[in-house]
């Protein structure tokens, strides 16, 4: 059964819209990523499900509740942990978890069991004020505060924007054991390499659903011949390959550069076309896509469209 | 220190109290790098920095920024390096050619080299039709690519970047990158700060500080082999869990 469906929602704020016709069902028990850069609606569209803020369009469902109609009922069985921290900073760790229990009419004791894995480690440090924590351990608490009414659905958005990369994988190991309880969670991000972490993904770019699948087989349905080219003259070597008649699209990808070509080709005759423009490389490679590339051949073909 | 240096530090050291946020760093940075300084929060990073840019002195230790002695010639190091933080240092109410002029003016530019620097600038990153309008104006990538371009109006040798490119679309990061590398092809030295690890392996070589201390320095490629890892997050993962 879906826990959360959109239909064709859109919002704009003055005229400049935020969200165009956003559509999809997330199913009971899914973790699906939403994943986009800062601007793409992102939160825009997080406030609207958990009855923030109204859609211009559209109708949405959470936990089985219409997102106007029935607002009350949803925010009883949602968990939400909004992109900005906003735990009381004054009140200690403990004291922010017992407030937002008491709220949702429970208590800490309750449903320990939902958030021990993650309290123990915040355990140690629950007479701090929440201000004080670092940045890993404010994620940690605020999950936790998202968690204590016992949820039938969490709404993460941007967890772990800011956070080191040791404390982003123990955040994500923790996501893996809530949906393991039955928690349907929808999580942004702003990092492609997260994608690899969730059931499916939706890609989101100026408020515009790109794709929606899983991070595999989105993967597996990239069509276009893909190279990895490793050379020390980075920048020159983009500026030649962008006169190539075969290139479709050159872009610095960390120590390489990522080529997709207009047919497929060997990598040799690539090599061969770089180095007679005077320029060493190092080797070229055909390699496997990653979500990042097809974001970004996705959001090309966007900009082209419009 | 070699012409071909443009920093070089021994035995750095910053205690605050009891604490030591800093313990000991030495490393060089030559003249053209992409140089990627990384930690988690809290490593050390930040306080580091502060020194290398004439912020914060030593505790103990010495090194050389630009020329400049770290301890005793902080106020040279401020006037011959570039800075742009994360937050892009801009005046949003400012137009584009004000934005230059203003950081053209602190830098103590005549105004004549700012005149020119304004049309440089306008030039090389297309922004003509945009400068007499004001920076809030413009996309995000636009702002990064002027903030860029503003931090080096005084032509440093060297460029700090705090972050620069954190939660940004992935193909104004590419540009971005690009104008990075359109720098160093120059032989200006950029020293990035990132805790984001895909950014590291746009470096020519990266350090990674755990605790105060730099316990890795090479390129990614090396540094990946050393580890026996496929990305750069692997190998971070390894070193400071």
């Amino acid at each position: 059964m879906a826990v959360i469906v959109a239909e064709h929602i859109s919002k704009s704020y003055n005229d400049v819209p935020a969200l165009t016709d956003i559509s999809f069902a997330i199913e009971n028990g899914e973790l699906f990523g939403l994943i986009g850069p800062d601007g793409a609606g992102k939160s825009t569209l997080f406030r609207i499900l958990t009855t923030l803020l109204l859609a211009d369009n559209g109708q949405g469902y959470v936990a089985g509740h219409h997102i106007v109609d029935e607002y009350k009922e949803i925010r009883k069985k949602v968990g939400y942990m909004p992109g900005r921290f906003s735990l009381y900073q004054d009140l200690s760790v403990e004291e922010n978890l017992s407030f937002f229990a008491t709220i949702f009419g429970t208590t800490i004791k309750e449903n320990y069991n939902l958030v021990r894995d993650i309290y123990v480690q915040l355990e140690p440090f629950k007479d701090r004020p929440a201000g004080k924590l670092s940045g890993g351990m404010k994620q940690k608490l605020a999950l936790c505060c998202a968690l204590i009414h016992k949820p039938e659905v969490l709404f993460l958005d941007e967890p772990t924007t800011g956070v080191d990369a040791v404390s982003r994988v123990e955040f994500w190991d923790m996501l893996k054991k809530l949906k393991e309880k039955g928690i349907a969670i929808l999580v942004s991000t702003p990092y492609m390499d997260e994608a690899t972490r969730c059931d499916r993904i939706g890609l989101i770019q100026k408020g515009k659903i790109l794709s929606i699948d899983s991070p595999q087989r989105m993967i597996t349905n990239f069509n276009k011949p893909l190279f990895a080219i490793r050379t020390r003259k980075i920048y020159q070597t983009l500026n030649v390959l962008r006169r190539a008649d075969f290139t479709h699209s050159a872009l610095p990808f960390g120590e390489c550069i990522h080529l997709t070509t207009t047919q497929p080709l060997v990598a040799s005759k690539i090599k061969e076309y770089v180095v007679d423009n005077g320029i060493t490389v190092e080797d070229v490679l055909p390699v496997k896509a990653t979500v990042e590339d097809v974001f970004l051949d996705l959001s090309k073909t966007l900009e082209t469209q419009s | 220190m070699t012409p071909e240096t443009i920093i070089q530090v021994e035995n750095l050291t910053k205690r605050f109290g009891q604490f030591t946020a800093v313990d000991a760093i030495s490393f060089e940075v030559k003249k053209g790098e992409i140089f990627g300084f990384l930690g988690a929060n809290g490593a050390g990073k930040t306080t580091a920095i502060k020194m290398l840019i004439g912020l914060s002195r030593p505790t103990t230790g010495s090194g050389k920024v630009a020329g400049f002695d770290i301890g005793k010639q902080a106020e040279q190091i401020k006037k011959n390096i570039g800075y742009m933080s994360q937050k892009f240092s801009l005046y949003n109410d400012l137009t584009v050619a004000q934005n230059i002029r203003f950081f053209g003016g602190i830098y103590g530019l005549s105004t004549k080299k700012i005149k020119e620097k304004i049309r440089v600038i306008l030039t090389e990153l297309d922004l003509q039709s945009v400068a007499k309008k004001p920076v809030a104006a413009l996309p995000l990538g636009w702002k990064q690519r002027l903030a860029f371009a503003v931090s080096m109006v005084h032509e440093p040798e060297i460029v700090f970047m705090d972050e620069p490119t954190g939660g940004v679309d992935p193909s104004v990061r590419r540009q971005f990158w690009e104008n990075i590398y359109q720098a160093a092809a120059k032989g200006r030295t950029v020293f990035v700060t990132t805790h984001y690890m895909d950014e590291a392996e746009y470096c020519d070589r990266v350090s990674i500080m755990v605790d105060g201390k730099i316990e890795a320095l090479d390129t990614p490629n090396n540094l990946k082999n050393q580890f026996n890892a496929t990305s750069m997050d692997e190998v971070f993962l390894k070193l400071a869990r």
